[in-house]
Formats: structure tokens, sequence, C-alpha cells
């Protein structure tokens, strides 16, 4: 069995990956950490893993040598002790913010600070398989992926593969976020009085994972604008762009059905019938599929695609986990094959 | 098993042994219904669908 251990388990994040690792058939988790819950049952905390584990969250300081380490903290914290971690496992796996951007100078931009170990941002890969699946088996370090990049980016995906839009021209991503989005700590804004039944639109541009939509897709002129809506998990995210002139449903369909093709969670969803006709984020709760979608309006080349995910498990523990499968060498779906639920 | 091509989004279609003339079937990625309009060699064409409110 290869043994893994996860530093930061008390979050959303961490609980994720703690119920997929818990099932998965060839890992044993170790030790799970945390500062603020040390000696309680992960159960206490993640309530759904009751009689699935007697593990105790445990010190960080405490942490014993493992193969592979997952880092589940709060973004900033990694960078401060990666050349600890790295002497701790082989392979790391990271789910925050630190290690996302390749250049040090677009980090210090979108997140505003110096990055604390500049000289580790070119050792991680970028951790979505649908764009790095290659460069993750082959490497001992990736990073995390934020949930509404992964959503953006997965929804130009077949657009920029197949060069049918403009890198060069404007891309406008509406984005609808669940509460889970902002973690396990509550404040003010997320008391249930307050972020019940709101359809509150908290960033219009400028949010930080725009940079990994840069830095993966390569387009110039990008804005994600994010809604918070009545929801505990999912992601839906709405591009609008410009299709290059003479492009044809048909050739959509053609590049959406590659990268579908390609990747076995990725799925089209563009029915004619029936309830779920477009990508929906609500029936993929726990579950690691992308549901894209389109629609191209061919009197004026306005392409409008559609990508949905539950931004814990794509967006961020499912993802995860599919690196640490490519990086072993294992199926790539292994401990990831739940469908979701519905009704839900 | 012969095959055709969607008019509508180009996925490859499989027809089942004894598929007749007339019959309509449902492409499997885009959910179109097509009219089988020949069978040697198989041809389908796109069917009425009937339009419906959905969604808001």
């Amino acid at each position: 069995m290869t043994t893994v251990s996860i530093i930061g388990g008390s979050g959303y994040g961490g609980g994720e990956l703690l119920r997929l690792l818990l099932s998965h058939p060839n890992v044993e988790i170790k030790q799970v950490t945390s500062r603020s819950r040390m000696g309680e049952y992960v159960y206490q905390t993640h309530p759904n893993l009751r009689k699935r584990t007697q593990l105790k969250f445990s010190d960080p300081s405490q942490l014993e040598p493992v193969d592979i380490l997952f880092l589940a903290q709060p973004h900033g914290q990694a960078q401060h002790n990666i050349e600890r971690y790295a002497k701790l496992a082989a392979k790391i796996i990271d789910l925050a913010a630190d290690f996302r951007l390749r250049d040090q100078s677009l980090y210090e931009k979108w997140y505003g600070e110096k990055h604390a170990a500049p000289e580790w941002l070119s050792k991680f890969v970028y951790g979505l398989p649908e764009l790095h699946r290659a460069e993750i088996a082959s490497t001992n370090y990736v990073s995390g992926v934020g949930c509404n990049a992964t959503a953006s980016n997965l929804a130009l995906l077949p657009l920029v593969k197949a060069d049918l839009i403009d890198l060069e021209s404007s891309i406008i991503i509406e984005l609808k976020v669940g509460s889970s989005e902002g973690g396990a700590e509550g404040n003010s804004a997320s008391h249930h009085p307050e972020r019940a039944s709101v359809i509150r639109t908290f960033s219009s541009f400028g949010h930080r994972h725009t940079a990994e939509v840069i830095q993966e897709m390569g387009v110039k002129d990008v804005s994600l604008t994010m809604t918070a809506v009545d929801l505990v998990r999912g992601v839906l995210a709405t591009a609008h762009a410009k299709v290059k002139p003479g492009i044809t449903t048909k050739d959509l369909w053609k590049a959406y059905r590659a990268v579908a093709n390609e990747n076995p969670f990725i799925r089209i969803v563009k029915e004619q019938r029936g309830i779920y006709r477009v990508p929906e984020p609500k029936i993929l709760a726990g579950s690691n599929y992308a549901d894209l979608g389109f629609e191209l309006d061919e009197s004026n080349g306005h392409i409008v695609s559609m990508c949905a995910i539950d931004n814990l498990m794509k967006g961020a523990s499912g993802s995860a986990v599919q690196c640490m499968n490519l990086m072993m060498g294992w199926d790539e779906t292994l401990g990831l094959e739940f469908s979701g639920l519905h009704p839900i | 098993m012969s095959a055709v091509t969607c008019p509508e989004c180009e996925a490859q279609i499989g027809l089942d042994d004894g598929t007749e003339v007339g019959e309509i079937i449902v492409c499997s990625d885009c959910g179109v219904d097509l009219e089988v309009i020949a069978i040697d060699p198989a041809a389908v064409q796109l069917a009425p669908m009937e339009q419906e409110d959905w969604g808001e």
C-alpha cells in the first residue's frame, strides 16, 4: 500500500480528500493534521466519515515520512514549509494556490505579495490532468487548481485546443458559485440569514483565479465575474467569446467531442429534450465529472460555452486524487467512480 | 450493423439489425430525433421535434 498523509485536514478540501482516499484501493492514510482540532476524531469534523475511520487529527509538527503528502492548508502556508515537506515525502500534491502560477511576477500581481519560495514554482506542474496529463505522470510535485479557474479553463479548453477563438479578443466568463467555495470558516456574509437565497455578484473582475486562466489558456483579455448563488456545492462557468469567421456548430461538436474522448471525466451535455439539457452543477455533487455544453449564434459568431463542476471535487480534491493516480501510474479514474446523485 | 452520420452533430451512430425505413432513432451525442430514410446504404434525416417550454 502507498502511504499518504494530509496536512490541514479540517477544511472542506481536506474532508473531501479523506472521503476519497479512505475508499481508494491503493492507499493507506497515515496522518491527518490540524492545529485547531488536534486529538479529535476526524469524523467529529467530517460527520460523513463516521464509522469509516478512527483516525484522529494529529500535530503538524509530528509528521512522519510517507510516500505522498497532500497539502490542504489555507493559501500561503505551504510556500513557507515546502523544504520541510519535501524531506518527508517524495511526492507532494498541494491543493492551495501557493504553486499554481509558473511566473513569479504573475503571482505577485494577482496575490499582492512576494512569493516565499519562488525557486519552487517551476518544480510544480499545474494539477489539472485535462491540461497536463503527461507532465503530471512524470513529476513529483503537483499544484492545486482553483475551482473557478477549473470551470473556466475547461469551458474554454475545446475552443482553445481546436484554435476556434481569437486569443487576443475579449472573453467574459460568468461564474455562479456555491457557498462551500468560501471554506469551512464562516463570516458575517456567510451567516445563514444573509447567505441563503442570494444571487450576489461579489467580484465583478480581478478574482485571483483569473491568473490561472491567463496562464493555462494563453488568453490575453479575460474577465471572471463571480456570483454567489443559493447552492452549497457547485460552480457553473458560462464563457462568452467570438469564434473565428466561418466556424459552424459542427466544428464545435468536433472540438468538444475530441476533448470528451480524450478525458474520462469530461462529458458533453447538449440535449434536445428532457430536463438536463445543459450542464448543471446540481447533479455533479460528489462526482469528479466536468460537464461541458455550448451554443453558437452562427449569425454573429457569439459562442456561449458552459462548464459545470463540483468545486470540491473536479475543482479541488477530485483533481488532486486524479493527479495522484497519474503520478503513481494507476488507472486515472481509481477511487473517483462516483456518478453523483439524482435526484438531489 | 451499418452506421450513419448524424446531420446535426456528425456523430457516428450504429443502426441495430432489423432497423426499418421510417423508424425514428435518437442521436446518442446530441439527442436529436432522426428518421431512417434508407437502409442499404443507411441514411437518416432530421425528424421534426416538438418544441416545448423548458427551463424557466
